[in-house]
């Protein structure tokens, strides 16, 4: 993607005395107690993807995750993501001139130009929502989820945005998995079984039972799929939690 | 002229539209002035330090409406060390002194506290609007106070500012006597409000008609607001989240129908895609909209309602809404004015799906553009050709690309000749803002044909000397220059330094300047206050000796200086003209020249 040159670019500070003086304090920086990569002082802190290459860094998706600022409260949290730490501007000796990093970590001091109250009510947005949902959001023409089955040696993934209800969800599923059942109507012919449920983790991490709200909601929110067994969907499946009655 | 009597010439001065043009009346002569300077109702202060508040308030004591701006544009982008400056308590405690009759005030950029807010809201008994944009420095405490005791308050409109949020409650010290809200913003306040406070207030407020709440509110007390609200013009939603609720959000849509005369919508915040058809019904009539804090919406979700958006003038968005859905803008969109595209990846070099394609397209679709704010990932000289010749009516250009330097992404080029053909063409720019690879090239271009220019923002561009040069010798209205990570020096800084008295302000970082060529700046031009502030570990030595020193105004040299550290590069450089002399205010990591 990018030539050295860019790089070299990010990896100079182009004033010499900046440069001079970082070079200076970079044995004592790499001594500080900080949240942040020795040398990075300030308060605006960007990972350069400057290149593929770079490990810590996976493309935009991963890249926008990462990323936090001197927001106040949700900074641990942020910090915590990607590869690189964000430090909290606790300190009063802040440096504020971009120090030359290694030249796949590089960072630009106030680059892009982008008002710090704009940065922080976005990291604040996305830390609220997921990471998978954003990614499924960048108008792509695909939305592939894990499906996976109870007792079943590998999982599957499909393509949701190929289907446009439950009906042909259902279908494709039971294509590739065997004997499974949803709350919704329609698909009880393929209940009779008894024996497993369709559920789907949304994104804030709850298990739910796939049928209950709008299909185009439904893909919305969707991460995963999992069919389980009936018998472990007591309380969620109120047909699977009367069978597993009835059975014992 | 002085046949005239007094209130005749006060008369023909109030026809005046502009700050300038008082300003330059008021020269004329004496009379004149006095007559001015008495009628004289607004004040703009683009520079707080340009000028002491007690001149101010004494020059103008009638005076109705103040605005005054403090830190320098960069500041926005943490390149201004924090405590640098620019407070406003000496404006608020100078007007509390000598003009009661003050109504409005206008800060951005300033440092406010709570005990400002609390001697303003004590202090002005007529006090109706109050805006802070970019400010930081107070709570919510401060804005119960203007909320308990601005028993005529019209507009408190809160931009973009950092406040602490100290509970709820402020909302709920505006008296039931308070009727006169006419605007309302406080989608910066980062905590809960309570929502009954809020619908009895708006319910008791029949003038509103703006009103932009923050992320707390939820769709069910917007839907309750808008029923009271049917005269609003510009709304800033609540949260719009996928708690779905098929009967809230049914509500709000029949809410929203109602209000026939709204025309600018924001917020939306982390909106669900899932609520954005509930939206639809009033998009045929916005003029404005600001969907550029949702990163939940996608291409398809924003190209659905934008689509549907056939009056827009005025459109935020983030860049997710890809080449592809600018196409949609541009061919939905004709009465398009301005358009920004914020990036959603906010690394150096970060993805972008927007390119020089989406921007060709606007300029086709939308030859009405004139105000561009625009992330991308890549540019090419064409395509700013192509832009230049479809809009000649650019009035604030401002093109960055995410990754410096970038060359032309078709012919690997600097991109010289699609800025030249910019400010070429657009013969009225009066801003712009370049990235990309840049040599000197372009700031012959600028200096040449920018005629009305006055604000130029420069980062990581030219390659000598002459480029600042060009530019400062050639753009006769040039007030602002900022320029970042370049490769200008003393040799430019002191090639013209007449011009800094026609400027407002010139900021230099990481560039090529040094303390010598700042003296020698500060010496030649005594009305200019020149800013010095260095990565304090380079330059404690000189600290520690020089820091009684900052109150002096006159050009400090001395043996240590000369000795030691002249031709050490400056990190950065604020030089700005002043009738007040150095500041007092200065942290110690600035020096004053």
């Amino acid at each position: 993607m990018s030539p050295p040159l860019e790089l070299d670019y990010i990896g100079l500070s182009p004033p010499a005395a900046a440069a001079a003086a970082a070079g200076a304090d970079d044995d004592l920086k790499g001594t500080e107690l900080r949240l942040g990569l020795p040398g990075s002082g300030s308060p605006e802190r960007r990972v350069a993807a400057a290149t593929a290459t770079t490990l810590d860094l996976l493309p935009a998706k991963g890249a926008k995750r990462g990323f936090s600022d001197e927001a106040p409260p949700p900074s641990p949290v942020a910090a915590a993501g990607k590869g690189k730490k964000v430090a909290e501007e606790a300190d009063n000796d802040k440096k504020v001139a971009a120090t030359p990093q290694p030249a796949a970590k590089a960072q630009v001091v106030g680059w892009p130009p982008i008002r710090s109250y704009r940065k922080n009510t976005m990291a604040t947005t996305q830390l609220k929502g997921s990471k998978e949902d954003a990614e499924a959001k960048q108008g792509q023409g695909f939305l592939y989820v894990k499906v996976s089955m109870d007792g079943a040696p590998y999982l599957r993934k499909i393509d949701l945005k190929t289907y446009k209800n439950y009906k042909d969800l259902s279908t494709a599923l039971e294509k590739m998995f065997n004997g499974f059942s949803t709350g919704k109507d329609g698909l009880s012919e393929y209940r009779k079984d008894g024996e497993y449920v369709l559920t789907y983790e949304d994104k804030d991490g709850d298990w739910m039972l796939v049928g209950d709200v709008p299909w185009e909601m439904f893909a919305d929110s969707c991460r995963r799929l999992r069919i389980m067994k009936g018998s472990d969907a007591i309380g969620l499946a109120p047909r699977a939690a009367d069978k597993s009655k009835n059975r014992n | 002229m002085t046949y005239f009597p007094e209130e005749v010439v006060e008369h023909i001065f109030s026809f005046l539209p502009s700050h300038s043009d008082r300003n330059t009346v008021s020269l004329v002569c004496k009379v004149w002035y006095e007559v001015e300077r008495l009628s004289r109702r607004a004040v703009f202060v683009g520079n707080c330090y340009a000028v002491r508040p007690e001149r101010v308030v004494l020059r103008f004591p009638n005076v109705k409406a103040l605005t005054v701006k403090g830190k320098p544009h960069f500041a926005d982008f943490n390149l201004v060390p924090p405590d640098w400056g620019g407070y406003a308590g000496p404006w608020i405690e100078a007007a509390a002194r000598s003009c009661v009759g003050l109504e409005e005030l206008r800060m951005k950029r300033m440092v406010v506290s709570d005990e400002n807010l609390e001697l303003l809201a004590r202090s002005f008994p007529r006090f109706k609007v109050l805006v802070l944009i970019s400010c930081e420095g107070f709570s919510t405490d401060g804005l119960a106070a203007i909320a308990s005791h601005c028993k005529l308050l019209r507009e408190l409109d809160l931009q973009e500012n950092d406040v602490e949020d100290r509970g709820p409650r402020w909302l709920s010290f505006f008296p039931d006597s308070c009727t006169s809200l006419v605007s309302l913003n406080f989608a910066c306040i980062k905590g809960e409000v309570n929502s009954g406070a809020l619908e009895r207030l708006v319910a008791r407020s029949p003038n509103l008609r703006s009103l932009r709440l923050n992320r707390s509110v939820s769709v069910d007390t917007l839907s309750k607001i808008l029923v009271r609200t049917p005269n609003l013009e510009d709304l800033g939603t609540g949260n719009l989240t996928d708690e779905f609720q098929a009967e809230s959000y049914a509500r709000l849509t029949s809410a929203l129908e109602k209000c026939k005369m709204l025309r600018s919508l924001s917020g939306f915040w982390d909106a669900s895609p899932i609520c954005v058809p509930y939206i639809y019904p009033l998009c045929h009539q916005l003029t404005g909209l600001n969907l550029s804090y949702t990163p939940t919406l996608d291409y398809s979700d924003l190209t659905k309602m934008v689509s549907r958006c056939v009056k827009l003038q005025r459109l935020w968005v983030l860049d997710c809404i890809s080449d592809k859905g600018l196409q949609v803008v541009a061919s939905s969109c004709k009465d398009l004015q301005e358009l920004r595209v914020f990036p959603s990846d906010f690394y150096v070099a970060g993805a972008s799906a927007v390119t020089e394609e989406g921007l060709v397209a606007i300029s086709s679709g939308c030859p009405k553009l004139s105000s561009l704010l625009y992330f991308c990932h890549q540019m090419t000289n064409e395509a700013l050709i192509t832009v230049a010749k479809n809009c000649p009516n650019f009035i604030r250009f401002r093109l960055c690309i995410l990754e410096p330097k970038k060359p032309d992404a078709m012919t690997g080029q600097p991109l010289d000749e699609g800025f030249g053909a910019i400010v070429r063409e657009c013969k009225g720019l009066r801003r712009l803002s370049m990235s990309g690879l840049l040599t000197d090239k372009v700031f012959m271009y600028i200096g040449k044909y920018a005629k009305y220019l006055e604000m130029l923002s420069i980062a990581f561009a030219g390659d000598s000397d002459k480029g600042m040069m060009d530019v400062m010798n050639g753009c006769k209205n040039l007030r602002k220059l900022e320029i970042r990570d370049s490769p200008f020096g003393d040799v430019a800084l002191l090639g013209n330094v007449a011009k800094y008295e026609t400027m407002r302000s010139l900021w230099m970082s990481s560039c090529n300047v040094t303390l010598k060529g700042c003296q020698v700046l500060a010496s030649k031009m005594p009305m200019l206050n020149v800013e010095i502030m260095n990565e304090l570990d380079g330059s404690s030595e000189m600290e520690e000796n020089h820091a009684d020193l900052s109150k002096v105004d006159k050009l400090y040299v001395s043996e240590m200086e000369e000795n030691h550290t002249d031709l050490s590069k400056v990190d950065k450089l604020y030089v700005y003209r002043t009738t007040a002399g150095a500041r007092d205010d200065a942290p110690n990591f600035v020096k004053i020249l």
